[in-house]
């Protein structure tokens, strides 16, 4: 009987066929910027950037939409990178003197980052004492000289190592100790001293064979590696942080740690120099900070920029982070909100020009990168096209829009673009050009929208693979806060010296934590959106054209519904201003709702067609008639015994608890994504058995294990009244004949209300419908009896399809629902999926999720399944997150388990908790603060990135034999399968547009024709786009970790989990 | 015989080992003690209170309400004691007619849904008669061995039936090693054990499962890889029809196989929970009807005052929306008889003016437990 029931269905071939047709998980790219960089580097030949990161990830920038990605394999922070002019090569160094070549490949026309070389130092050889001078223990500098065939390696202990770089082996005998250096040193700047670490190595430009190398203690000698001999020798005496060799090799420029910059000039005379031409404090007279790297370039117009980080006054501004920019008698201290990581001018390095014409300046912090235009006068900043801050202040939730169409893309555009104007003068475009992004167009347009605990909404172009900003919407100007005097006071009291610049867009800081918009719809075909926040407001906002100056009516909604005993000791809710405000041209907002108690809004829905918007919070919600401008209807849901939520300090416990962790995320920055390393099943169980049998047997353990209670959900836990999830659905509630409005909400603890709506039809040839009031009654009540909290709710029509978004059927954007067959709903909850028949609320099918795999459900969507065999076959599935961080996804409304496969580490719960799924099977999650991963779960739906690079260095097939392995690509950052280009089958095509299936005879129009992708089902809806780590994901976290100290087999688990896709 | 037919009233002061019985037929209630210690033989009883109630000639079903409000039948003298012992302070009878009793309502929960239920019964659907097999059927299943037959024998299959959702299961469970064999050798594997049992709730109560069990499955899925959380999860969403296959980590009690018999309890031999356990033989499930189903918790439906939809332009409107709304238990198919949580359901919705509720029972929706619901 038993193993009757619980034997699995066998598998038909055919459906695996459509299966390996429909489904297929590809982490594609990485959106946003790379969590805590470390190390920059650029190629002016190809016009290519590189960016390292803490945790070992290599990631080169080209031009939008040119993008690789390479992880090292251990997560060692990379220390410095060095681009090989010109090859596509890039020489890493990482903290643990690591030396890595990495160098950009074609595949079948494709370009992609590989790992070539590495290169570890031999730490402590015999001969040779960890303490000697002649240690390669610990690399400091690196200078790639004689184009790129040879290294210098500037070491902690003085000496200067030189390497072969096509074999990243060490070049024995030319090794300049500091011993040599000092003969030419004269006796008295010697006096017993060590010369210190090397702390710049320059090459010359014209002259390969000279370098400057420059010690800590001061001491800086050109060195003729021809001769074997110190050309010149500078003795300073003050420790030096940074060297610059100017263009034509005639003047140095050193920074030091009291502050100061000093110019030494190489012509005069043999012997050795003493004092520099020119020694400035720039911002003395007080002791000052250090100046940690400086660049001189010059220009044809006769003077040059000074470009030099830090030097700050230590007692008043050693706090800041900035860059100064000097030319001539203009001054400016770039003043970031974040630390600076390095930076880089856009100059020529072509050896015949006399001048360096700095383009644009390059600074890359800790939060964001900033690039500014040096040639425009002013120095405007230039925006990014990519690496965008997503961060700049903390997301609370996001959703993506797909198919947006043309008209409302172009007024989004135009809104962000008179939002942040674009001064006249300034000509220079985006000066990081390199590679050509070979991916075609996209095929349809999709909006990402991100709230932000600022209050701001921002708009981002999601359809490829750069994510680009568009607009950002504030909410803020609504409400008074008490933070505005503070602000304009500070402002006044800022002197004018030094002359500070306030750059960049990363600010942590938030006005007022009640401004944080917790949900967000958007109706694309109206340009109607709401926005709902913290401190349960609700906004309805519409997309204007022009600036207007307009009043916002506002109300407020009593969700409590008189429940007695109840007094909220939450936050107070946010005093709107009154009277008519300015609003610039963009979403401008027209209603405000109130939500009282004032607690987070958990969930909103909008139907532009019936101007409804509802809302939920952890006491219940509400529907609100935006044209009439009244409430239809509340409904509190809180349970009699609900004491937490009735006594209310909950919320406030909770909002500050969230803003205490947000606040510690955004500062310490502990929390990132753990890179996964590939390391062999094996070992791990071996790791797990060794630990094992270290631990005593169970019986004899003093400590008390972990345990689980086994009881049953019961009804009076708390937070049971919150409202999960709202929908809007035309369908059969009241009988078979007869469908209508209706509206759904799902709670905490599994209550599903249906509300028959009454919407007075619109009158004939206008959208606004006749000024009669919308009601509201309650149809249907479901008490699902496992009490999970509802995820989701969606209406199937009679097809088994998803209806529509509302005016996608009578605009003819999509397919019009059947109506005649019977209506199902399909209710999602954290344990199950189940699908009942409409209007007899009966069960129809349904999937225990939880009772099977022992995982809970956390995101649930829709989404419509292209074929990459077949042109116009698509399938509507649902996709679904799990608490465990697996993705599965299942037939409906057969629901049927398709596949599964894992997406995010289970210890991930704030990426886990910010998953965003597509309509057409991609899906987004914070893996760190400030990056979306893109993931995609349809075959042929894949946005990755298809770029190629113009690289010229003779590649002879040998040195593949040199190569440690083919395709890192396995253990991208973040475990990311990263820039997955070429599976085996593309055959040698060049076009990406081509199938990626070889053994599919597919026409390539299939690629090239998406909007059937579009048109075929558009009816898939995203049901739930929540950003919210709620308490639930805290406690699994928790649990987890502590769990997984104990017990390495979750290790071993996931392991095999990574490296097999079950498809069941 | 040890009867003594004084006065309540009188006996309560200076007879403490008496037991007051109020016992009640119909509406009359009629009012005797008993002695605690010797409660004396069923049939006298039995002929006591038909005594009493004037009913000699009628042939009556004799039932008692429990500690926890359950009506349970006393019809030999093992349960006759059993609920003189048990009554605290005050031993209630309720005596039925036995065409009337025939629907087998005694069971869990039963006494209070009698309560307000009795008016239906008349309408309600016309039960199968059950097998009468011996004793068993007048209790209810607490938890049962299964799949002996199937199963290595030093492993166990228990069920563990849970009543209405007050009843807590009762048992914690942690992480901890198993020793596997292995190609190799001896292998330590990770495993779910129970770690400790809820004084007084159901897992103890059985005595089929015992701390340091190793968990093998729950509900026909192998723990083995998931972890402890998952395994929570998994037995809290089966809670309503859990059925974990463990190793004993007492293996003395092993059902012996071929014998059909259960070896009983574990370990665990508290008798004092044992008062509604029957640890029973597998040929118990036999009787019941197929029930794997019914885990399939019925989803509490509550349709609201709905009519159809006035149609505009439509001169003959539609019929008028009957009064009130309906609730029902939903999921279809037999053995689907808890109410327990739609009672709950619909008097926390009692408050809502909205809902006035009137519910008649779609036929066949109820089972098991006798008559439905009316409010």
């Amino acid at each position: 009987m038993m193993k009757f029931r619980f034997r699995r269905q066998g598998a038909d071939p055919q459906r695996e066929k459509l299966k390996q047709e429909l489904f297929a998980f590809n982490k594609t790219v990485e959106h946003g910027f790379p969590n805590q960089p470390s190390a920059l580097a650029f190629d002016s030949e190809l016009r290519i950037m590189a960016i390292g990161t803490r945790s070992g990830a290599v990631k080169i920038y080209g031009a939008p939409g040119v993008e690789f990605t390479g992880l090292h394999r251990d997560t060692a922070t990379v220390t410095q990178m060095h681009f090989l002019p010109g090859q596509g090569r890039l020489l890493t160094l990482l903290d643990d003197s690591s030396l890595h070549l990495w160098e950009i490949v074609h595949h079948h026309g494709c370009a992609h980052l590989e790992e070539a070389l590495s290169f570890q130092p031999p730490s402590r050889p015999g001969f040779d004492s960890a303490s000697g001078p002649l240690s390669l223990a610990r690399v400091t500098v690196v200078l790639l000289v004689a184009a790129g065939d040879m290294a210098a390696l500037g070491t902690e202990g003085g000496s200067v190592f030189f390497l072969d770089v096509p074999t990243l082996t060490l070049l024995e005998g030319q090794t300049l100790a500091p011993d040599e250096v000092l003969r030419s040193v004269p006796d008295d700047y010697r006096c017993g001293k060590a010369l210190g670490p090397v702390e710049s190595l320059q090459g010359h430009l014209q002259d390969p064979t000279r370098i400057l190398i420059g010690y800590s203690r001061g001491l800086l000698v050109i060195w003729n590696q021809a001769a074997q001999c110190a050309d010149r020798v500078f003795l300073g005496n003050q420790q030096l942080e940074s060297l610059c060799w100017e263009r034509s090799g005639r003047t140095l420029v050193s920074s030091h740690s009291d502050g100061s910059y000093a110019v030494w000039s190489v012509d005069a005379g043999d012997s050795p120099m003493t004092q520099p031409t020119v020694t400035t404090t720039p911002y003395g007279p007080f002791p000052c900070k250090a100046i940690n790297k400086i660049l001189w370039r010059n220009c044809e117009s006769g003077d040059h920029f000074i470009i030099f980080s830090g030097g700050m006054p230590r007692a008043s501004y050693g706090d800041r982070h900035c860059v100064s920019v000097l030319r001539a008698e203009t001054l400016v201290t770039l003043d970031f909100t974040s630390c600076i990581i390095d930076f880089f001018t856009v100059h020529s390095t072509r050896p015949e020009d006399e001048f360096d014409e700095p383009q644009a300046l390059a600074v890359l912090l800790e939060e964001e990168l900033v690039v500014l235009d040096l040639q425009t006068p002013g120095w405007p900043a230039v925006p990014a096209p990519y690496l965008a801050p997503l961060h700049s202040s903390a997301i609370t939730c996001s959703a993506h829009v797909a198919n947006v169409p043309a008209k409302l893309w172009a007024r989004i555009v135009s809104a962000g673009e008179q939002q942040s104007p674009q001064p006249a003068s300034s000509t220079l475009s985006w000066p990081i050009t390199g590679g050509r992004n070979l991916a075609q167009e996209p095929s349809q347009r999709g909006l990402l929208l991100t709230g932000h605990e600022d209050g701001t909404v921002r708009f981002w172009d999601a359809s490829g693979v750069a994510l680009r900003p568009l607009y950002k919407l504030s909410t803020a100007g609504l409400f008074q806060t008490d933070c505005e005097h503070a602000d304009s006071l500070a402002q006044a009291t800022e002197d004018d010296w030094p002359p500070f610049r306030k750059v960049g867009c990363f600010d942590p800081y938030s006005d007022d934590p009640r401004l944080g918009v917790q949900k967000v719809a958007l109706c694309k075909y109206t340009a109607q959106m709401v926005v709902a926040g913290t401190a349960g407001q609700v906004l309805v906002l519409e997309l204007s054209d022009v600036p207007s100056e307009q009043a916002v009516s506002v109300a407020s909604v009593d969700l409590l519904q008189d429940r007695e005993g109840f007094t909220w000791k939450g936050h107070e809710r946010l005093s709107p201003r009154t009277g008519p405000l300015p609003w610039p041209a963009g979403f401008q907002p027209r209603v405000l709702v109130q939500c009282l108690p004032p607690a987070a809004v958990t969930a909103v829905t909008l139907h532009a067609e019936w101007s409804l918007v509802a809302f939920g919070t952890s006491h219940g919600f509400g529907l609100f008639d935006y044209q009439r401008r009244s409430p239809v209807l509340a409904r509190c849901t809180l349970h009699p015994n609900d004491s937490l939520a009735m006594e209310g300090p909950l919320s406030r416990v909770k909002s500050l608890k969230k803003s205490l962790r947000q606040s510690f995320r955004r500062i310490r920055k502990s929390r990132v994504s753990g890179k996964k390393r590939a390391t062999s099943a094996t070992s791990k169980l071996q790791e797990a058995n060794a630990q094992l049998a270290e631990q005593a047997c169970p019986h004899d353990v003093e400590m008390t294990p972990v345990q689980r209670r086994i009881e049953p959900r019961s009804a009076d836990d708390s937070l049971s009244g919150v409202v999960r999830c709202l929908y809007f659905a035309d369908t059969f509630l009241r009988d078979a004949a007869h469908h209508g409005p209706t509206m759904w909400a799902g709670t905490n603890s599994g209550s599903v209300f249906a509300y028959a709506l009454e919407v007075p039809a619109a009158a004939a040839g206008s959208e606004k419908r006749a000024e009669r009031a919308v009601e509201a009654v309650l149809g249907k009540e479901v008490q699902l009896m496992h009490r999970a909290p509802v995820v989701a709710i969606a209406v199937l029509d009679g097809r088994g399809r998803p209806l529509p978004e509302p005016y996608e059927a009578s605009r003819d954007l999509a397919q019009a629902p059947d109506m005649q067959g019977g209506h199902a709903v399909l209710i999602a909850s954290e344990e199950q999926f189940k699908v009942f028949t409409l209007p007899k609320v009966s069960a129809k099918t349904k999937f225990k999720l939880t009772a099977h795999e022992g995982c809970r459900v956390r995101k649930v969507a829709l989404a419509t399944f292209a074929s990459v065999a077949c042109e116009d076959y698509a399938e509507t599935c649902l996709a679904c997150l799990t608490n465990l961080g697996d993705v599965h996804v299942f037939s409906v409304p057969g629901l049927r388990p398709q596949v599964h496969y894992a997406c995010i580490r289970k210890e991930d719960i704030s990426g886990i908790a910010s998953c965003v799924f597509t309509r057409h099977g991609q899906g987004f999650y914070l893996i760190s603060p400030s990056e979306f991963e893109r993931f995609s779960l349809s075959a042929r739906n894949i946005t990755e990135p298809l770029c190629s690079l113009d690289i010229s260095w003779p590649q002879d097939t040998t040195r593949a034999s040199y190569r440690l392995r083919e395709s890192p690509k396995l253990s991208q950052a973040n475990g990311t399968p990263g820039i997955v280009l070429a599976p085996q089958s593309r055959n040698g095509s060049p076009d990406p547009g081509h199938s990626r299936r070889a053994d599919t005879p597919e026409p390539p129009e299939a690629m090239l024709s998406p909007m059937s992708v579009d048109s075929a089902t558009s009816a898939d809806t995203t049901l739930d786009t929540t950003g919210d780590v709620t308490v639930e994901d805290v406690k699994d976290f928790l649990g987890s970790s502590e769990e997984s100290e104990k017990n390495l087999r979750n290790l071993a688990e996931d392991e095999a989990r990574a490296c097999s896709i079950l498809i069941k | 015989m040890n009867r003594s037919f004084h006065k309540s009233q009188i006996l309560r002061f200076y007879d403490c080992s008496a037991v007051e019985v109020k016992s009640k037929f119909g509406a009359e209630f009629r009012r005797f003690s008993l002695d605690r210690h010797k409660p004396g033989k069923f049939e006298d009883f039995y002929k006591l209170v038909v005594h009493t109630h004037h009913i000699a000639n009628t042939d009556v079903t004799i039932g008692y309400a429990d500690v926890h409000g359950d009506l349970l039948p006393i019809n030999n003298d093992d349960n006759f004691c059993k609920a003189v012992s048990s009554a605290n302070p005050l031993l209630r009878v309720f005596i039925q007619k036995r065409e009337e009793a025939e629907h087998g309502s005694f069971g869990a929960g039963s006494l209070s849904r009698r309560r307000k239920a009795l008016a239906l019964r008349e309408d309600g659907p016309r039960r199968r008669t059950h097998l009468h097999i011996g004793l068993p059927h007048d209790f209810r299943p607490v938890s049962s061995i299964i799949d002996v037959d199937i199963l290595p024998e030093t492993h166990r299959r228990v069920r563990l039936y849970r009543h209405g959702c007050q009843k807590p299961l009762g048992f914690y469970i942690r992480d901890g090693t198993s020793v596997r064999v292995a190609p190799q050798g001896l292998e330590k594997v990770p495993g779910i054990f129970i770690s400790r049992m809820v004084p007084g709730g159901l897992a103890e109560s059985t005595g089929l499962l015992a701390v340091d069990d190793e968990v093998l499955e729950v509900n026909g899925i192998e723990v083995a890889g998931k972890t402890l959380d998952q395994v929570t999860d998994m037995m809290i969403a089966n809670s309503h029809n859990l059925i974990v296959t463990v190793k004993p980590a007492n293996q003395r009690n092993n059902v012996v196989r071929g014998s059909r018999v259960a070896g009983g309890s574990g370990r665990s031999s508290d008798s004092g929970a044992s008062r509604h356990s029957l640890p029973a033989a597998p040929a118990l499930l036999r009787l019941q009807p197929d029930d794997v189903d019914s885990d399939d918790e019925p989803d509490v439906v509550l349709e609201g005052v709905l009519g159809p939809r006035p149609v505009p332009r439509l001169p003959p409107p539609p019929p008028p929306p009957p009064p009130g709304s309906q609730a029902r238990v939903n999921g279809a198919g037999p053995g689907l008889g808890r109410e327990g949580p739609a009672h709950r359901l619909l008097s926390s919705l009692r408050a809502d003016p909205r809902h006035s509720l009137a519910l008649p029972l779609p036929p066949g929706a109820v089972e098991e437990h006798g008559p439905a619901v009316t409010l």
